[in-house]
């Protein structure tokens, strides 16, 4: 009888017993971004998720991730094919007004210096000695654009999927702490006290339904490995646009898209073990995104600094640093800067401009890395 | 392909490519305004007396 009782308790401990200090530091992590996103607000939709799967995935003996655990279900059902990357952006496209862009489609070119990033933190990684894939995947974290990270790296370096996918999440949600600095470094205080006019409607319907097709067709054309990410964003607004289909709109951008965020957010949070995360090349890693996004941000701004000359001073270089994909977050830092130098001035809608040109930019970048190395036989 | 030819290429490559493709669909932006220009809508006069005339 009492040996079936110490049988039996010995076998309520054995969870505590294989609890390994890995696994209690990415708890910790877990905990960490839970703090995060509830307590800062920092992407709450995401951090939510990732923090509790991160929590789960790693008490020990869950095997949430061993094959036929939830976990890993849902990472094959969504991330091992990229399934989940592409519904998010049918709902990104969905919930965008292209509208301040198309006002000022100048503004566009923003959106291709917030990317440059990209090519050079790709280039510091292999400097670091990762593989030419591997530095694809880390590169890509300067496109602060999650979606885009996760196709990216599920496709060529799923091995990082974890470190890139979290990095590139919280280097979205910190946005606000990131550029701020940077910004205020780089432009004199006649440049931040800039004022630019206010935006009147001047598109017509047609060219905003129009747009999403004609981005497809020459994002497609130059960069076909890319056409999944630039499809599925185009689809998306064009459903908006053509404002027919108001149910499938909205099933996008409300039911699909929460669904998938919580799924996603669950599965990233799960590749978060231990064993596999806490290693120096993650902080490598998460070094890099930094560096790439702040890159990204100072590259907008001196293109910004450009645009201010070529259009005799009318033009707040600031707005360049909104150049990146980080919706809204980034319009909305710099409508900050712009009202803490001049409180008369309203940046926000052309920040709006540029920061959507930032969502294309950053899957054109994505699209043409991808066809780049196909060109070169890589993949 | 050694890594610095592999670098190179994808920094200038990428973000030339980047560029130039942003800057084709900005045109293409330009051009898709000129053909569908905006037209305000017009506001319909109400006539005296609509209101509350039944």
């Amino acid at each position: 009888m009492w040996e079936a009782i110490e049988i039996g308790l010995s076998g309520l401990a054995v969870g505590a017993r294989n609890l390994a200090l890995p696994n209690a530091v990415m708890m910790g992590v877990g905990f960490l971004l839970l703090y995060l996103g509830i307590k800062k607000g920092f992407e709450p939709l995401l951090l939510v998720p990732i923090g509790f799967g991160a929590f789960l995935v790693n008490l020990p003996l869950s095997g949430l991730m061993e094959e036929g655990g939830i976990f890993r279900v849902l990472f094959n059902t969504g991330i091992a094919n990229e399934l989940y990357p592409l519904l998010i952006f049918v709902g990104i496209g969905a919930m965008t007004d292209f509208g301040p862009l198309l006002e000022n489609p100048k503004i566009l070119l923003l959106g291709a210096a917030g990317q440059f990033g990209i090519f050079l933190t790709l280039a510091l990684a292999l400097v670091f000695g990762f593989s030419k894939l591997e530095a694809a995947a880390i590169g890509i974290i300067g496109a602060c654009d999650g979606p885009t990270a996760i196709y990216v790296t599920s496709k060529y370096a799923p091995h990082l999927l974890a470190a890139v996918s979290v990095a590139a999440y919280s280097y979205m949600s910190l946005v606000p702490i990131i550029q701020p600095p940077i910004i205020r470094l780089l432009t004199t205080r006649e440049e931040k006290v800039i004022r630019m006019e206010a935006i009147r409607p001047t598109v017509s319907k047609q060219t905003k339904l129009l747009f999403p097709v004609i981005v497809a067709l020459i994002g497609g054309l130059i960069a076909p490995r890319g056409i999944p990410l630039i499809g599925m964003i185009c689809l998306g607004n064009f459903m908006k646009e053509s404002g027919v289909v108001s149910r499938l709109t909205k099933a996008s951008e409300n039911e699909i898209a929460n669904i998938v965020t919580l799924f996603l957010g669950l599965t990233i949070g799960a590749t978060m073990q231990g064993e596999t995360f806490l290693r120096v090349q993650t902080l490598v890693i998460f070094s890099l995104g930094l560096l790439a996004i702040c890159i990204d941000t100072a590259a907008g701004i001196m293109f910004g600094k450009i645009m201010k000359v070529l259009s005799g001073g009318k033009i707040n270089p600031m707005i360049g640093a909104a150049g990146i994909s980080a919706f809204p977050m980034s319009a909305r830092v710099v409508q900050v800067q712009g009202q803490r130098y001049n409180p008369q001035n309203y940046l926000l809608m052309h920040a709006m401009g540029a920061n959507t040109g930032g969502q294309i930019g950053s899957v054109m970048a994505a699209a043409v890395m991808l066809s780049i190395i196909e060109g070169m036989g890589i993949i | 392909m050694d890594n610095v030819t592999y670098g190179l290429t994808m920094t200038i490559l990428g973000m030339g490519g980047t560029i130039v493709s942003l800057w084709i669909i900005s045109l293409a932006m330009n051009l898709l305004k000129r053909l569908f220009p905006y037209v305000p809508e017009k506001k319909e006069k109400t006539e005296e007396g609509d209101v509350g005339s039944h």
